[in-house]
């Protein structure tokens, strides 16, 4: 199992400590999952993402070459801008997600999932051949998402103070180079900061230090991510699900659709214009629970007449929302928000209701 | 360090018993279990009136992360739920010996409780699963 830099800060602020995608990490801290995911709501909540994948792809044509790849428009892309983008593949369907950040021309910085970061790293340099592809192994990643993060960043890293979200500047600590952006998993105004290892512990330390500020874990992050309609991958990404079944087309760049500028051209186009076609049979929502008993993950979603159609593929208590809530992959005639299904808890009914993402409003700062 | 008051009794299961002046049983679960399941969201309780023999489900427990089944640590039948759990779930994460209880049960034997750990075997017993 793998350890994070910050592993004995977490263990010292009383964290639960569980497995995830090969390494030892926080799913909750003393005050538990509720309260942190208030926390993060209401002020400023830290989270240790150091488990992610941070990879430097640059060398003369990277551009061209990531477009290739990508369903993104990488060459409007402004230096500091970044852009969600999916790892697509020759199906169509989905091997990742992941934030694309331009550093330069031909310079890109990608952020990947923990679990995907392997297979990721191979498939890149397979396909990327004659770039170079520099996996920042000695980097930490750490977030700090909620409406008070801004202020908390003026004070300590002032140069990010301004920065809109999905845009990033580089700056320093202390003297040693460090990368901000303004982004996030939590549906709030936050940052990212990617920063070398051996500074993570004394930043975070000084991050906490800040009363408006409290260590958050997977759990919330969890709950939190739910709650603002994002996608996690395994749950509702998957490689055998599309962006039209994932109800991601908006992630397509307007530049790489079938009317843009360079239409297709990236992996899996052809599959992904042909579902788009057909429409799939499939559809991501979001639903909302009646009553206080949480549904689950990999429950089946039940239609007016009993029969199965769909299943829940992540489930949380909503807890800004004050109900439970989940996503489920339905049949695409039940998607209408409004629509009345149940989910089978246990073998018992219990009432949902289709609903519009994101549960909560997204909160970005936008300038 | 959770907290096991020498006075009930526990089940493997992380229930606890204690026997009532009136000779009914209340049950609930654990310091150690509630720490464990995190922030309860939901409690299923028994229908009032149903007969348990010791060790059947009894309802179920929701945290944040995880649905755990709760089982009877004793038989008999149920002459009282704890209502308030339904509007106050985190009662249990507060109060888990208190007002944080589940059910209670009209036992048909006492010594069912016989069965069941001492606070000191309990704590052994966690200590050996974590």
């Amino acid at each position: 199992m793998l350890t994070v830099p910050l592993d004995a800060l977490h263990r010292e602020l009383g964290a639960r400590m569980v497995p995830f995608a090969g390494y030892e990490m926080p799913v909750q801290y003393s005050d538990g999952i509720i309260a942190e995911h208030q926390h993060t709501r209401e002020a400023a909540g830290l989270f240790d993402v150091s488990h992610m994948g941070q990879v430097k792809i640059s060398g003369p044509g990277a551009t061209a070459a990531l477009e290739a790849l990508l369903p993104v428009d990488l060459v409007g892309l402004p230096v500091n801008g970044q852009v969600y983008a999916l790892l697509t593949n020759d199906a169509g369907g989905v091997q990742d997600d992941l934030i694309v950040t331009r550093w330069d021309d031909d310079v890109f910085f990608l952020v990947v999932n923990a679990a995907c970061k392997q297979d990721d790293i191979a498939y890149l340099r397979d396909k990327l051949t004659g770039l170079e592809i520099e996996v920042m192994e000695a980097q930490a990643l750490l977030a700090l998402q909620g409406p008070q993060a801004r202020a908390v960043i003026a004070d300590l890293l002032p140069a990010a103070a301004g920065l809109t979200f999905m845009s990033g500047c580089h700056t320093d600590i202390d003297g040693e180079a460090v990368y901000v952006t303004c982004s996030g998993y939590t549906g709030e105004d936050g940052f990212e900061v990617s920063l070398p290892a051996a500074l993570a512990d004394s930043f975070a330390r000084r991050l906490l230090a800040d009363e408006r500020v409290k260590p958050i874990g997977l759990g919330a992050r969890d709950s939190l991510r739910l709650e603002a309609g994002l996608c996690l991958y395994g749950h509702e990404l998957s490689d055998v699900t599309t962006p039209v079944e994932a109800a991601l087309m908006w992630s397509i760049s307007r530049a790489r659709r079938r009317d843009g500028e360079r239409p297709g051209g990236f992996v899996g186009a052809e599959a992904i214009f042909a579902r788009q076609d057909d429409g799939g049979q499939l559809r991501r929502v979001g639903l909302k629970v009646e009553g206080k008993r949480p549904v689950r993950e990999g429950q089946a979603v039940i239609g007016p007449n009993g029969e199965s159609i769909g299943v829940v593929t992540s489930a949380c208590m909503g807890v800004t929302l004050g109900a439970p809530i989940a996503m489920a992959m339905i049949d695409v005639a039940f998607r209408e928000p409004g629509t009345e299904l149940s989910v089978d808890v246990r073998g018992k009914p219990l009432p949902v209701t289709v609903t519009r993402m994101p549960f909560v409003p997204q909160r970005y700062y936008r300038g | 360090m959770s907290h096991t008051p020498a006075e009930l009794k526990y089940a493997s299961s992380h229930e606890w018993a204690r026997l009532e002046g009136d000779g009914t049983v209340t049950v609930g679960i654990s310091d150690h279990a509630q720490s464990a399941l995190g922030d309860v969201v939901f409690v299923e309780l028994p229908e009032l009136g149903a007969t348990l023999a010791a060790g059947d489900e009894a309802g179920v427990v929701e945290s944040v992360k995880a649905a755990s089944d709760i089982y009877t640590p004793v038989g008999g039948e149920v002459v009282a739920i704890n209502e308030a759990l339904e509007d106050a779930p985190e009662t249990v994460n507060t109060d888990p010996y208190s007002d944080g209880w589940f059910f209670r049960l009209k036992v048909e034997d006492e010594s069912d409780l016989g069965n069941l750990l001492s606070a000191e075997d309990y704590d052994a017993h966690c200590a050996e699963e974590s």
